[in-house]
């Protein structure tokens, strides 16, 4: 299980890095070449613009890769904050908060993203924005529940009572406890916003044409899957080794880091 | 009972405003994205009033409840037909779709998991584990193709898309209910593992009852509870994977009327649906959290 999600994970990094060496054309059409079977120049065959399909999945993953990264990072540090201070602090602010992230999760899984995707328009930016304002909520759920049992915590009574600061003591003495919680809920949240990302691209909300996306690559390979079945499949494919991978990686992270997380599946 | 439904009051409140703000995140003039840059200043004033967007911010959200509150959810844009009126059509597809997946996630799920409890460890187990955890990663935009190639393409068993007879909701809800159905395996498993370690499972084998009786009459009962919660939680997932599954397999429900609505900018007919789904999904939880309580003893009680 681990040796296979580090190989996954290692082989796309390395495949991103190869593609950057030999230099890939993701966007040069063929229209002499259009839905070609794999062959021994276009190692996964074309698609319907004769594009290379392998240098478009590379270029997807890179694409899909940098989305992950950067909405994992802005909606942990914002659920991290609101968490923080809501379990630290309690009283009203705690209660107005947390009311807050409970309208949020009114709306399920990525509808509120869909919605945010539609009315801002299209492209990368605002896809990184829409799914960075619904992202937010879970870490801050966790965050909060953990700090307020942390507050009761030996250590943190002594802190306060030498004078530390609220700031301090949020930072100091009860941030560095949540770190291997949030790791473990990062590595599983990655999986689901890259199919956040790939869904929305997928309804043609997220990366445009004729930038390469695995969602938007799917969108098109479901048009052509009468006459090159190979195009969904390859992508498909891809896709959910990679899922997979941080899935298990997610897993492996769990019980080395021994976090009782609340998902199981 | 009334007052668990008035706990529901900020949220409710807090969705009205959300969707309501929705077309006033619009970049720029809500009115030009819709119609276009061609469109003549009359349309665009008659847009405007019919949307409200010449009044003070508070007097259109106040219009805005007002309407709601009397089932009125506007007119689509570019049809002018009563938004309540393409709900009515809608969303009976995407219930009817939404509640087969589900039979088709339980009858899969349960089952399967049940059995990967009690031969934990064995081949069987691992083979199942593999398998759930392997359909869990498989998105609903890349299953729902895949049967669609093998089921309707090759093999002709369904039509390949669209509501024209009755075995066409097979295969979108397949792609829900697999989905569902990797989830639920692998909750069952873990739930009855743990509950076949309690005490009071050893005390029903030592009094001499059959491994038959201890299953059903003891661990099944405690074991399957927690899975009432995990269903209403999956609800809304299934609810918003709706969206996906519609639009490919040319399902007319509530998703592909949202997606619809989106490539057409015809935000009333978004906003509208993005709020059915979210009130929907309030609901369900709700009656979750009721069945819950009604179900266990423990919490009967609070």
């Amino acid at each position: 299980m681990k040796t296979f999600s580090l190989l996954t994970l290692g082989f796309w990094l390395l495949v991103v890095i190869m593609g950057h060496a030999v230099g890939l054309n993701p966007n040069q059409i063929d229209l002499n070449a259009i839905l070609q079977w794999p062959s021994s120049q276009h190692w996964l065959g074309t698609d319907d613009l004769g594009r290379d399909i392998l240098a478009r999945v590379i270029r997807g993953v890179e694409v899909s890769f940098l989305v992950t990264v950067v909405v994992t990072a802005v909606t942990m540090s914002i659920g991290l904050s609101i968490g923080l201070v809501a379990g630290y602090k309690g009283g009203k602010l705690d209660a107005a908060l947390m009311q807050l992230t409970n309208i949020f999760l009114a709306f399920p899984g990525m509808l509120l993203a869909i919605a945010f995707a539609a009315v801002l328009g299209a492209g990368i930016n605002n896809l990184i924005l829409a799914l960075c304002l619904t992202g937010w909520v879970t870490y801050a759920r966790l965050t909060r529940g953990q700090s307020l049992a942390l507050r009761q915590r030996l250590h943190v009574l002594a802190a306060e009572s030498l004078g530390a600061s609220s700031l301090r003591v949020m930072l100091l003495h009860i941030l560095p406890l949540l770190v291997s919680i949030l790791l473990v809920e990062a590595a599983y949240s990655m999986a689901s916003v890259m199919i956040a990302e790939a869904s929305l691209s997928f309804l043609g909300l997220g990366i445009q044409a004729p930038n390469a996306s695995w969602g938007a690559m799917l969108r098109d390979a479901v048009r052509f899957m009468l006459v090159a079945p190979h195009y969904v499949l390859t992508v498909g494919v891809c896709m959910m080794s990679l899922i997979l991978a941080i899935n298990l990686g997610g897993d492996v992270l769990r019980d080395k880091l021994d976090v009782r997380s609340e998902r199981q599946a | 009972m009334i007052k668990r439904f008035a706990t529901l009051l900020p949220v409710v409140f807090g969705v009205l405003c959300l969707t309501f703000a929705l077309l006033h995140l619009v970049p720029g003039d809500p009115v030009d994205v819709m119609l276009g840059e061609s469109a003549s200043a009359a349309d665009r004033t008659a847009l405007k009033a019919q949307l409200g967007l010449d009044q003070p911010l508070l007097v259109q959200f106040g219009q805005y409840v007002m309407h709601l509150l009397q089932g009125d959810f506007g007119a689509s844009i570019h049809t002018q037909t009563p938004i309540s009126q393409l709900l009515w059509q809608a969303y009976p597809a995407t219930l009817l779709l939404a509640i087969v997946a589900l039979a088709i996630g339980l009858s899969i799920g349960v089952p399967l998991g049940i059995w990967s409890a009690l031969k934990a460890g064995h081949w069987q187990d691992v083979l199942i584990t593999m398998l759930s955890i392997r359909l869990a990663a498989m998105p609903a935009f890349w299953l729902g193709p895949v049967l669609m190639l093998v089921f309707a393409v090759w093999l002709g068993w369904f039509p390949v898309s669209g509501m024209t007879s009755h075995v066409a909701i097979v295969l979108p809800a397949l792609t829900l209910g697999l989905g569902l159905s990797a989830i639920l395996t692998r909750m069952t498993r873990t739930s009855l593992l743990e509950v076949l370690n309690e005490d009071y499972i050893r005390t029903a084998r030592a009094k001499g009852l059959s491994e038959r009786q201890v299953l059903l009459k003891h661990a099944l009962r405690a074991a399957l509870l927690p899975l009432v919660t995990i269903v209403g939680l999956q609800m809304g997932s299934l609810l918003a994977g709706a969206v996906i599954t519609e639009t490919i397999f040319s399902w007319n429900g509530i998703g592909r009327l949202l997606v619809d609505s989106i490539e057409k900018r015809d935000y009333p007919v978004t906003q509208a649906c993005v709020l059915v789904v979210a009130f929907s999904y309030v609901l369900i939880n709700q009656a979750t959290d009721m069945v819950y309580r009604w179900l266990d003893p423990r919490t009967r009680a609070a």
